[in-house]
C-alpha cells in the first residue's frame, strides 16, 4: 500500500522532490538459529516536495524515520526504493564522485555539535575545510571568508582558534552551521539541530537560522520532535509516524486545525504559555510499535481512540484538500471545524 | 546459556584448529622440498624420486593436503630424523615434565597472585598496594631468562643451595617454578586488583553495606564472586604466557620438557617435531579458549545472549 | 597539544612515585644516548678477538684492569664494546619491529573499518588466530621452517604486535565512521583519504602511541628471549639476549658476562613499562 501523492500544490518547480522513498534493512539480530533476520522498514513510502526558499519541517517521535529520511536524501544511507530529485536531477544511486559537486548545494547540520566537530582541529580550520575540499579560493581568501562567516553567526574573534571542547554547546552549533554555510548551499538539512542544546540556547540558534535563512535565501528542511520550534520556524510541516507521513500541510493550518489524531495528540502536548488555559491534553496510549513488526491497516490504530474496524484492515492514503493540507486518516477526512 | 552460543563457539574452535593444521601444511611445503631436506642436496636423483613417491610428494597438492589431514587425524605426524624415531613418541615422552612444571607454576600463581591482588584492592593506595603494583610491573617486565640468571647466580653460584640444571629431585623444580611464577603472579595480581576495584565500586556493594552487612561479609558474599568472573578471561592469556615462558625457562634450566625439545628441534630444523609441538600448543590454546568462553557464558548469562547477534 | 593539557585529568596518585618515572626517563635517555653515540667512543671493535686476554673481570674486581672496563669474554672480546653494540642492535630491532607492527596493523585496521564485509571478517579471523597462539611459539616455528635471517627476524618482530594496533584502529575508526565528525566531513564531500588522513588518524593517534609504548618493551623481551635461545640475532652480530645466552655457560667463572646485559635488559624493559603506564594514564582517551 502506497501513500498517494499530494498533487494540488506542485506549483512551480520544487527544489527537492521526494517520491515514494523506502528504506529497509535487515536487523542484526536473528529470532532463532536459522531464522531470517527481521526486515526493519525505517522509511516506508515517503513523498513530499520542498519549494525554493521554503522552510519545511518534519516532526514525529524518535524512531519514526525522520532522521533516516534526511540521511537518505544525502546518500548517508541507502534507499531501497524511491526517488530523490534535486532540481530535477536524480540523487539516488549516484556515485561518491558524482555527489561531490552536489555536496556544495546540500548541506547537513547535526544533532550533536560536539560529535560533529573534529576534536583535534581548531574551529576556524574546520570551517575552512569545506573550501579546501571543493578547491574554492586561495588560502588567504578562504581564511577571510571563514572568519567573516564565523563572526556573522555570532562567534568572537578570540574563539576562532579554539578547539571544539573549549566552546559551549551553542557556540559549537554555530560553528557547525558556519561549516555547512560556507559553501553557500541552497538547501540546509537540520537534523534535530537544537535538541542537544540547553533550552536557553535553543532560541538563539533558532533565531540565527531564521536570520540566515532570510539573508542567504536558504531553503530549510528542519527535522525536530519539538513542535513549538517547528511552528515558529517552518512554512510547511509533515508529521511522521512509523516511517510514513500521516499529515502534511501549511504550518499555520496544521497547527491550528490538526486533523490526524496523532497530530492532535502531539499538538495537545505542547506546553502552553498561559497557565490558566484549560488544556485538553490527548494522551497517547502505549509506545509506538516496532518498525520491524508494524501493525496491519493504519499504523496508528493500536494507539488511536477513533480506530474502527476499517482502520485495522486498510491503510489510509494521504489525501490533500485544495489548500494542500493532506491527511492519512479515514476518520479525520472531514476537518473537525468544518463539520461543526 | 543457549545452544546457539555453544555451537557458535564450538564451530569457531574447530575452524581455528583446521586453520592451524592448514597453515602448518602450507608452511611445510613452502619451506622447501622435504626430499632434498632429508636426503641432502647431493642425493641421488633416483633416491629422491623414491622418497617423494614414498611420502606422496608426487601427488597433486590437494591430495597431499587431504593425506596430511588424514595423517593428522590418525595421530601420524611423521618421523623425526634427528631423534631417529616416531616424532609423536619423542614429544609425548617429554609431556609429563612440562605438565608438572606448568601445574606447579599455575598453583603457585593462584596462591600468590590472587590474594595479593585482593589485598591490594581492599587496601587501595596503602603502601602495600603500591609495593604490590610496583613488584607486579617489575615482575611483568622481567624476561624469564633474566630472572632465571639472577636466581642461578644467587642459589647455585653464591649459596650453592640448588642445582642449576636438570631434573629429578624436588630441588630441581624450585628455580624453574619460581622463575615462571613471578611473571605470572605479577599479571594475576594486577588483574585481580583491577577486577576487585571494579566490583567494589559497584552500587550493589553500597547496597550490601546499607542493608547492614559488615564490610568483610559484603566482600565475601558479593565482591569476590563477581570479581572472579572477569578473572576467567585472563586464564587464556595466562596459559599462553605460561607456554611461551616455559620454552625459555626449560631451556635455561635444561629442564627436559617440551619447550626445550622445541628449541633444540628448531635449532636442528627437525620439522616433524616442531610441527607436532606447534599444533599441540595451538590446539590446547584453542581448547582453553573454548572452555573459557563456555565457562564465561555460563557464569555471566549476559555474554551468551549478547554475542549471538552477530 | 592544547587538547591534552586542557583535558588532562587531575593527576591521581597511584602506586608509583613520579620519581620512578624520572628515573625511567633518565635510564631510557641514557640508553638512547649510548646507542646513538656508541660508535664514536667505543674502545674496541665488538668482534675483535684477543685470546691473550680471555675472561678478564671488570675493572672494579680483583684482576681487572683499565684497558677493559667491563672485562672480556671467553674469546677476549671487550665486554663494554659488545654491550654497547648489543644495546644498539636490540633497540634498533625493537624500534623497527614496533614501527613495522604499528604501520601494518594500523593499515589493516583502517582497511577493515573502511571496507567492512568480508575484508573485516578476514582481518578479524587473522587477529583471533594470532591472538590464540603465543607469539613466541609462532616465531620459533617460522624460524624452524624458513631458517633465520636478520630481515625475517625483524619482520617477525613487526608481526608480533600488529594485531593489537589493528584491533585498536579498527574499533576506533568504526566508531568514528559510523557517527560523529567522520560522517560530518563526508557530507562535506571529503574523500576517504582526507577523512582517514586528516581526521580519523590524528584522533586515534593517542591510542596508537600508548600501544607503541607498551609494545616496545615487549618486543625487546621477545627479541632478547629468542636471541638468548640462540634463535634470534645470529653471531657474529650480537644482541643483549645473545650475550646472556653465551654468558650463561660462564656463570661460575665469569658471572659478569651474563649479569651485565641481563641488568641492562631488566632496567630497560622496567623503565619502559613504568614510562608506558604513565603515558597511558596521561594520553589514553578511554581512561579519561
Amino acid at each position: 500500500m502506497m501513500n498517494s501523492i499530494v498533487t494540488s500544490e506542485t506549483s512551480g518547480k520544487p527544489l527537492l522532490r521526494i517520491r515514494n522513498l523506502h528504506c529497509a534493512f535487515k536487523s542484526s539480530k536473528r529470532c532463532s538459529l536459522f531464522g531470517p533476520r527481521p526486515l526493519i522498514h525505517a522509511v516506508n513510502g515517503v513523498s513530499f516536495d520542498i519549494q525554493p526558499g521554503e522552510a519545511f519541517g518534519v516532526v514525529g517521535e524518535s524512531g519514526c524515520g525522520k532522521s533516516t529520511t534526511a540521511k537518505l536524501i544525502l546518500n548517508m544511507a541507502r534507499a531501497s526504493e524511491g526517488s530523490v530529485q534535486y532540481r530535477g536531477q536524480e540523487l539516488t544511486g549516484l556515485s561518491d564522485a558524482a555527489w561531490k559537486p552536489l555536496r556544495q548545494k546540500l548541506q547537513y547540520v547535526f544533532q550533536d555539535p560536539l560529535g560533529a566537530l573534529d576534536p583535534r582541529m581548531r574551529v576556524l580550520d574546520q570551517v575552512i575545510e569545506p573550501l579546501i575540499i571543493h578547491q574554492q579560493h586561495d588560502n588567504a581568501t578562504r581564511r577571510q571568508l571563514a572568519e567573516e562567516l564565523l563572526r556573522s553567526v555570532g562567534l568572537q574573534s578570540s574563539q576562532l582558534g579554539k578547539y571544539p571542547h573549549e566552546l559551549s554547546g551553542g557556540q559549537r552549533q554555530r560553528v557547525v552551521l558556519a561549516r555547512a554555510l560556507i559553501l553557500k548551499p541552497e538547501l540546509l538539512i537540520c537534523d534535530e539541530p537544537i535538541s542537544a542544546l540547553d533550552v536557553s540556547i535553543q532560541a538563539q540558534i533558532v533565531n540565527l537560522l531564521q536570520q540566515l535563512r532570510s539573508e542567504m535565501g536558504l531553503t530549510l528542511l528542519f527535522i525536530s520532535h519539538d513542535l513549538s520550534v517547528v511552528r515558529h520556524l517552518c512554512d510547511r510541516v509533515a508529521v511522521m509516524y512509523l516511517g510514513q507521513i500521516v499529515e502534511m500541510g501549511p504550518a499555520r493550518q496544521l497547527f491550528s486545525a490538526p486533523r490526524h489524531p496523532y497530530t492532535r495528540a502531539l499538538i495537545s502536548a505542547i506546553p502552553k504559555a498561559d497557565p490558566g488555559a484549560r488544556r485538553n491534553r490527548i494522551a497517547l496510549i502505549g509506545e509506538p510499535p516496532s518498525p520491524a513488526d508494524p501493525p496491519d491497516g493504519c499504523r496508528f490504530h493500536p494507539r488511536c481512540s477513533l480506530a474502527t474496524e476499517h482502520c485495522r484492515q486498510q491503510m489510509p492514503d494521504l489525501l490533500a484538500d485544495r489548500r494542500g493540507h493532506a491527511t492519512a486518516c479515514f476518520e479525520a477526512r472531514i476537518p473537525v471545524e468544518e463539520v461543526a | 546459556m543457549n545452544m546457539l552460543y555453544v555451537l557458535q563457539k564450538l564451530a569457531r574452535a574447530l575452524l581455528t584448529v583446521l586453520l592451524i593444521v592448514t597453515t602448518v601444511f602450507v608452511v611445510l611445503r613452502l619451506s622447501g622440498d622435504p626430499a632434498i631436506y632429508v636426503l641432502g642436496l647431493d642425493a641421488d636423483p633416483r633416491a629422491l624420486d623414491v622418497f617423494r613417491q614414498q611420502w606422496g610428494l608426487d601427488l597433486p597438492i590437494w591430495q597431499q593436503y587431504l593425506q596430511f589431514l588424514g595423517n593428522c587425524l590418525q595421530g601420524d605426524f611423521g618421523y623425526s630424523y634427528f631423534e631417529e624415531r616416531d616424532a609423536m613418541t619423542a614429544v609425548l615422552e617429554r609431556l609429563p615434565k612440562t605438565l608438572l612444571l606448568m601445574g606447579i607454576t599455575g598453583m603457585c600463581t593462584l596462591l600468590i597472585g590472587v590474594p595479593a591482588g585482593i589485598y591490594a584492592a581492599l587496601h587501595r593506595n596503602s603502601w602495600v598496594d603500591r609495593l604490590t603494583m610496583l613488584v607486579s610491573v617489575a615482575g611483568f617486565s622481567l624476561p624469564n631468562f633474566v630472572l632465571g640468571i639472577f636466581l642461578i647466580l644467587l642459589f647455585s653460584v653464591t649459596w650453592q643451595l640448588l642445582p642449576s640444571s636438570g631434573s629429578g629431585t624436588w630441588q630441581h623444580l624450585v628455580m624453574p617454578t619460581l622463575t615462571m611464577t613471578v611473571a605470572e603472579a605479577a599479571v594475576f595480581a594486577r588483574f585481580t586488583r583491577s577486577a576487585m576495584l571494579e566490583v567494589l565500586n559497584q552500587p550493589y556493594m553500597r547496597t550490601a553495606r546499607a542493608k547492614g552487612l559488615r564490610w568483610h561479609q559484603a566482600v565475601r558474599r558479593h565482591a569476590l564472586p563477581n570479581a572472579a568472573i572477569p578473572l576467567i578471561t585472563v586464564v587464556g592469556f595466562f596459559v599462553g604466557t605460561l607456554v611461551a615462558g616455559g620454552v625459555v625457562t626449560e631451556s635455561l634450566f635444561a629442564w627436559p620438557g617440551i619447550g626445550r625439545l622445541l628449541v633444540s628441534s628448531v635449532a636442528n630444523r627437525d620439522l616433524a617435531v616442531v610441527q607436532i609441538i606447534v599444533m599441540l600448543i595451538a590446539c590446547s590454546m584453542v581448547f582453553t579458549n573454548l572452555v573459557i568462553d563456555l565457562l564465561y557464558g555460563w557464569l555471566d548469562p549476559r555474554v551468551a545472549s549478547l554475542r549471538t547477534g552477530d | 597539544m592544547t587538547t591534552l593539557t586542557a583535558t588532562a585529568v587531575p593527576a591521581r596518585r597511584k602506586f608509583r612515585l613520579p620519581l620512578l618515572i624520572w628515573l625511567s626517563i633518565a635510564w631510557l635517555a641514557l640508553m638512547v644516548l649510548i646507542a646513538v653515540s656508541g660508535d664514536f667512543w667505543l674502545p674496541y671493535d665488538y668482534q675483535s678477538i684477543d685470546l691473550r686476554a680471555r675472561l678478564e673481570p671488570p675493572v672494579w674486581l680483583e684482576g681487572g684492569n683499565w684497558s677493559h672496563l667491563l672485562g672480556t669474554d671467553h674469546l677476549g672480546r671487550d665486554v663494554l664494546s659488545r654491550l654497547v653494540t648489543s644495546i644498539q642492535v636490540s633497540l634498533l630491532v625493537a624500534l623497527l619491529g614496533t614501527l613495522i607492527g604499528a604501520l601494518f596493523g594500523t593499515l589493516v585496521g583502517l582497511l577493515a573499518a573502511h571496507f567492512r564485509g568480508w575484508v573485516d571478517d578476514l582481518v578479524m579471523i587473522a587477529i583471533d588466530y594470532q591472538a590464540s597462539i603465543p607469539f613466541m611459539i609462532l616465531a620459533l616455528a617460522v624460524v624452524a621452517f624458513f631458517s633465520n635471517s636478520l630481515l625475517l627476524f625483524i619482520l617477525l618482530m613487526g608481526i608480533f604486535g600488529w594485531e593489537r594496533y589493528a584491533r585498536i584502529t579498527r574499533g576506533l575508526a568504526l566508531s568514528s565512521i559510523q557517527h560523529g565528525y567522520a560522517v560530518a566531513v563526508r557530507t562535506l564531500g571529503a574523500s576517504p583519504w582526507r577523512i582517514y588522513g586528516r581526521h580519523i588518524l590524528p584522533n586515534i593517534a593517542n591510542a596508537l602511541i600508548v600501544n607503541m609504548t607498551l609494545n616496545f618493551p615487549q618486543t625487546i623481551m621477545l627479541e632478547t628471549s629468542l636471541s638468548f635461545l640462540g634463535l634470534g640475532i645470529q653471531p657474529p652480530m650480537t644482541s643483549l639476549g645473545n650475550m646472556v645466552g653465551f654468558g650463561r655457560d660462564y656463570l661460575l667463572t665469569a658471572w659478569w658476562l651474563a649479569t651485565l646485559p641481563a641488568l641492562v635488559i631488566f632496567f630497560t624493559t622496567l623503565a619502559f613499562a613504568l614510562f608506558g603506564d604513565w603515558v597511558r594514564d596521561k594520553l589514553d582517551p578511554t581512561s579519561r
